[in-house]
């Protein structure tokens, strides 16, 4: 369980950091954030970058800011920085409820936001946050930045559209209204393991019926998103147990699930419909 | 014993002092296998695919790379067994042209570091011709096989059946069947295997440094198999970072080291990591059990019939043999119930995965499962609660000879069963049940009562016909001059805090305190030959040995105060490390008796022989242990998690030395046995590859999934044992699992679904409520 041989690269810009992995991509250069994945499956030797693009003392990637409306989220803002509500408003509120399901206390204090995003682990509780949210993506290659909404972002399990030159600098999430109303929930076999089924739910009471539903859902699918069809069986509709259950079997049936050995396609469902409605349960209390 | 320390105040035995081992540990200055540097880094090339023969194996040029054409003079691992039909199998060092599992050793790869080596290994070709693998125990008659000495695949063969079986089956009121399953485990100790083997020019002696339960068997085994006298081989088990069985048998891989630093007069060292121990360090208790228990009206059991098969892996682990888990499920099926009539069948079948050895409880979580839902079903379909067939089935007369021969000792079967119904308060629960089944909660209760065979000696072994027969232990006791004591004994603690438990033993018999002895061992150059720790035996035979050796001892010092006091023997009384003539204030240090003894030995005028040293041994017929183990626990009906939201045991070890040491055995086995029950599967698929190779797969349950422990203890005081105790080193993980699994069952009851499958896995769950409940749809 030791890595395959690999050059390890520190740069302390942006721009050199940019400029190294521009160098290094062809090669199998990969970015190393907090490693909590990336080091694993190296140490299997899963994965065997030649180079790595250590981007730990990179200034700037620590931004965690509120700007025109939007939380910003550099690449070096680790998991354990939402402990506590990053911003006043129900997203502060939100991320810190999400973050205590991410793994262990000392993997919180390594691993990234943006890192998860990168990793695209269908499980991540991030990807989850980033796809129900409509996150955008900042992708910034030597020379250039584009900015890749959450629904174009994850295109499978571990793969998303960022390109190998691309390093991932920022998510950007709009502050939720005041009022807004928002739940998680998610199944593992153990505390701290990756989530089999998770969903997060926001929406707005407007004349005392939902409104902006939105209802996303990870480790079921190969990424997560968001799903209309519990979306619909909200809006409009009084908060409560039916409409809540009939969002957890919208979503149960919506799916198309992972099956693997252990866990077949109608399990997989069970767990949909359980975490969906207790996730919206989860936003009444 | 408190005789001993009769006039000081004081006694040891008893008293939940710290343990004397945990200071360098808690502080990180332990000392593991994997420490030591070496001049070589050893990693294996493992088999890719379960089974196949191999074409070719080619390192890459210039590379270090040991593959078995090199082992010709290196016998293969063939341990025996002269009962049950049992057919030797070898297993050789490096694969000699054939694969048997996923995982098993094709090459040593050898580099001046760990991480070079590894790459090296990464770097050699091997081309394997893939055959069909053999994966479940069930198609081992219809595949091909392993080994040409077993055509069927079954290298272990046995049957009993009591002579009026046939009768009282004819007589009984109701059969009730249970099919169990048990999934396949690995032990998972923190510490996975390590070896270190360094050549010493001067002597030409080789010094193999290894995580293991047994040093002594390892330093025989290995001269064994590599043709040279054990004198040359010393074999130290430093710090070991949990055993549970897995490093009781002999690893190839150690061969192996041993073997390298002795060709090539260098050291080599190998530290397994933790794929490697999930997939190719030994597992356990692969397993079908089918019982069928004939009752009388009353509930009452009168005969019982077992089928066992048992999945021994692809070869025989060296010393038990593959017999270890059938025969002891043959052995032990109808634990600690009067049942006099039995019969069974067991079988241990070879199959293309990893070999089976012993893991904490051996058969016993296994058997104890089948039998204690057999009793809960039993309980149901006679419409008695699950207390009262215990209680109607429990043997109360001792000592009890069992059907199988078997004889119990004294033992309080009952009295923890009342024990721990009496804390449960099984009302209270019930109304808490009843009210939130109302919520669409499932809450559940679930008893076992169990035996547990501890501390047996030869005899009992014997019983097995295996060639090698543990069972005594020895231990030599030396007090030096300056009056500090060392006790050197054969056994091999790793964990278990026999440090502490034996010094404690010494500190009464001599008068002194504990902190004044230090116990040696893990080193065949510093401690008597002995078999090491597994079995519940180290307290009760080493710490048996050791009372013997204290008592020689004690003798002798008090001997040598009749002289220096001038008084008779039995008016010395020895405790504050003093001799004192009782009723007076004439006394004198043990440490200048000690002196003495050396020095001033003409004082004596051969009298008494120069020196303080005493040896023990020790070889007890065995004793039975015992438990009742109360699982409480909620099963999430809409995802099938179960949480145990509470445990109680009410156990009884006899004597208990240290309370501390001892709570916590039974702690660590609870927790075991709750993965058991419901976490840890080691999982293959139809081609043999294996899916649980990371600790994300194989899950142990954590702090978190463990709940509050609550113990109870009985502490009867044996005759069976010279200490008047018992063993207790498994009991927590034997009784666990199945209380857990009677517990998410009752559970169930309401939707009419058994779970008779370890671990009960939430989606095991799904699937029974989902197909009872389409069942009623269709309906």
């Amino acid at each position: 369980m030791k890595p395959a041989p690999f050059v390890r690269h520190t740069p302390r810009t942006l721009d050199e950091a940019l400029a190294i992995l521009a160098e290094v991509a062809p090669q199998d250069g990969r970015v190393l954030a907090g490693g909590q994945s990336l080091v694993p499956i190296m140490a299997f030797r899963m994965a065997r970058p030649a180079h790595l693009v250590d981007i730990n003392e990179v200034a700037g990637l620590d931004k965690l800011i509120v700007e025109n409306g939007m939380l910003i989220v550099g690449a070096r803002v680790r998991h354990g920085a939402f402990h506590k509500p990053v911003e006043p408003g129900p997203l502060g509120a939100l991320l810190a409820s999400v973050v205590h399901n991410i793994a262990h206390y000392p993997i919180r204090m390594r691993g990234t936001m943006c890192g998860s995003l990168a990793h695209a682990d269908p499980s991540s509780e991030w990807c989850l946050t980033a796809a129900t949210l409509d996150a955008e993506l900042v992708a910034r290659r030597k020379g250039g930045e584009r900015i890749i909404p959450a629904r174009d972002f994850f295109e499978g399990l571990m793969s998303t559209a960022l390109k190998e030159d691309e390093l991932l600098a920022e998510a950007r999430y709009m502050l939720l209204p005041a009022g807004t109303k928002f739940g998680f929930n998610e199944f593992s076999r153990r505390a701290g393991d990756f989530a089999m089924s998770a969903a997060l739910a926001t929406y707005r009471i407007v004349d005392g019926r939902i409104a902006d539903a939105r209802v996303g859902v990870g480790g079921a699918e190969a990424s997560p998103r968001r799903i209309p069809e519990a979306e619909a069986a909200l809006n409009g509709q009084m908060p409560g147990d039916a409409a809540f259950r009939a969002a957890a079997e919208a979503a149960s049936a919506a799916i198309d699930p992972l099956e693997d050995i252990q866990t077949t396609g109608e399990y997989r469902r069970d767990l949909v419909r359980a975490v969906v409605r207790r996730a919206l349960e989860a936003s009444v209390k | 014993m408190s005789a001993a320390t009769k006039g000081s105040g004081t006694t040891w035995v008893g008293r939940a002092i710290r343990r004397l081992e945990d200071p360098a540990l808690v502080t990180g200055r332990g000392r593991f296998t994997a420490d030591l540097p070496a001049a070589h880094w050893v990693r294996f090339v493992r088999s890719p695919v379960a089974a196949g023969t191999i074409k070719k194996i080619k390192p890459p040029d210039g590379a270090f790379v040991v593959t078995a054409a090199e082992l010709a003079g290196v016998k293969p691992i063939k341990p025996m067994l002269y009962k049950f039909n049992y057919r030797p199998i070898g297993q050789p060092i490096l694969a000699d042209g054939v694969v048997r599992f996923t995982g098993e050793c094709i090459a040593a790869a050898i580099a001046a570091s760990e991480e070079e080596a590894e790459d090296i290994a990464d770097a050699v070709e091997v081309e394997i011709d893939e055959t069909a693998p053999l994966i479940d125990a069930r198609d081992a008659a219809s595949s091909a096989a392993l080994h040409p000495e077993a055509p069927d695949n079954v290298i272990v063969n046995a049957q009993v059946k009591t002579p009026e079986f046939d009768t009282a089956w004819r007589n009984a009121h109701r059969i009730v069947r249970l099919e169990a399953r048990s999934r396949r485990q690995n032990a998972t100790p923190m510490e996975p295997r390590a070896a270190h083997a360094a050549y010493d020019p001067a002597t030409g002696r080789i010094t193999l440094t290894c995580t293991t339960q047994m040093p002594h068997l390892t330093r025989t085994a290995i001269a064994d198999l590599l043709d040279m006298p054990e004198s040359d081989l010393r074999v130290i088990a430093p710090d070991v970072g949990g055993g549970f069985g897995q490093k009781m048998s002999l690893p190839p891989e150690y061969v192996l080291i041993a073997w390298l630093a002795r060709e090539h007069r260098s050291s080599f060292a190998w530290t397994e990591d933790r794929r490697e121990n999930l997939i190719a360090s030994y597992h356990s208790r692969d397993q079908y059990i089918a019982l069928d228990g004939a009752f009388d009206a009353d509930g009452k059991l009168i005969a019982l019939s077992a089928d066992v098969l048992a999945n021994i892996g692809a070869y025989s682990c060296f010393p038990t043999t593959c017999g270890v888990e059938p025969l002891m499920a043959m052995a032990e099926i109808p634990g600690p119930y009067d049942v006099r009539h039995y019969a069974c069948t067991a079988r241990g079948v070879a199959t293309n995965t990893c070999p089976m050895a012993p893991y904490r409880g051996v058969s016993r979580p296994v058997i104890t499962f089948a039998l204690e839902r057999l009793m809960d079903k039993a309980a149901v379909e006679l419409g008695i609660n699950p207390i009262d067939i215990r209680r109607r089935n429990l043997i109360d007369q001792f000592p009890y000879t069992s059907a199988m021969g078997l004889v119990f000792d004294e033992a309080t079967y009952k009295e923890t069963l009342e024990l721990a119904v009496k804390h449960v308060d099984v009302p209270a629960f019930r109304a808490r049940q009843q009210a939130l089944r109302k919520q669409g909660r499932y809450l559940g209760l679930g008893f076992c009562t169990f035996s547990e065979r501890t501390g047996y000696g030869s005899p009992a072994f014997a019983a097995r016909g295996m060639a090698i027969t543990p069972g005594w232990e020895m231990v030599e006791l030396t007090m030096d001059p300056s009056g500090f004591v060392e006790l050197r004994i054969g056994t091999s603690p790793h964990g278990q805090g026999l440090r502490t438990t034996l010094a404690q033993i010494v500190a009464d018999q001599l008068g002194i305190e504990p902190q004044r002895i230090k116990v040696i061992h893990g080193d065949t150059d510093r401690s008597p030959y002995g078999w090491g720790t597994f079995a519940s035996r180290s307290l009760v035979i080493s710490g048996g040995a050791t009372l013997i050796a204290a008592q020689k001892l004690r003798a002798k010092i008090i001997k040598l105060a009749t002289h220096m006091l001038e008084a008779a023997p039995e008016d010395i009384v020895l405790g504050d490390s003093a001799a004192t003539v009782a009723g007076t204030d004439r006394s004198i240090a043990i440490a200048a008796l000690a002196r003495d003894a050396y020095h001033q030995t003409h004082r004596f005028k051969g009298e008494i022989e120069p020196g303080m040293t005493e040896a023990g041994h020790y070889d007890p017929p065995g004793t039975f242990s015992n438990a009742c183990h109360v699982a409480m626990v909620e099963v999430d009906i809409e995802t099938g998690q179960v949480k145990v939201e509470k445990f109680i045991a009410a156990e009884d070890c006899g004597r208990i030395i240290n309370p501390m040491i001892a709570d916590g055995q039974v702690h660590g086995g609870i927790a075991q046995g709750i993965g058991n029950a419901i976490l840890e599967e080691i999982l293959y698929d139809e081609n043999g590859t294996i899916l649980s190779s990371t600790l994300a797969d194989f899950l142990p349950p954590t702090a978190h999934e463990i709940p509050p422990i609550e113990l109870h203890h009985l502490e009867t005081h044996t005759t069976a044992t010279n200490l008047q105790a018992k063993g207790l080193g498994e009991g927590g993980a034997i009784g666990s699992p199945a209380a857990v699994m009677n517990a998410i069952n009752d559970a169930l009851s309401p939707f009419g679904v058994a779970i008779d499958e370890m671990p009960a896995t939430p989606q095991r769950i799904r699937a029974a409520l989902r197909a009872r409940q389409q069942t009623e749809t269709a309906a």
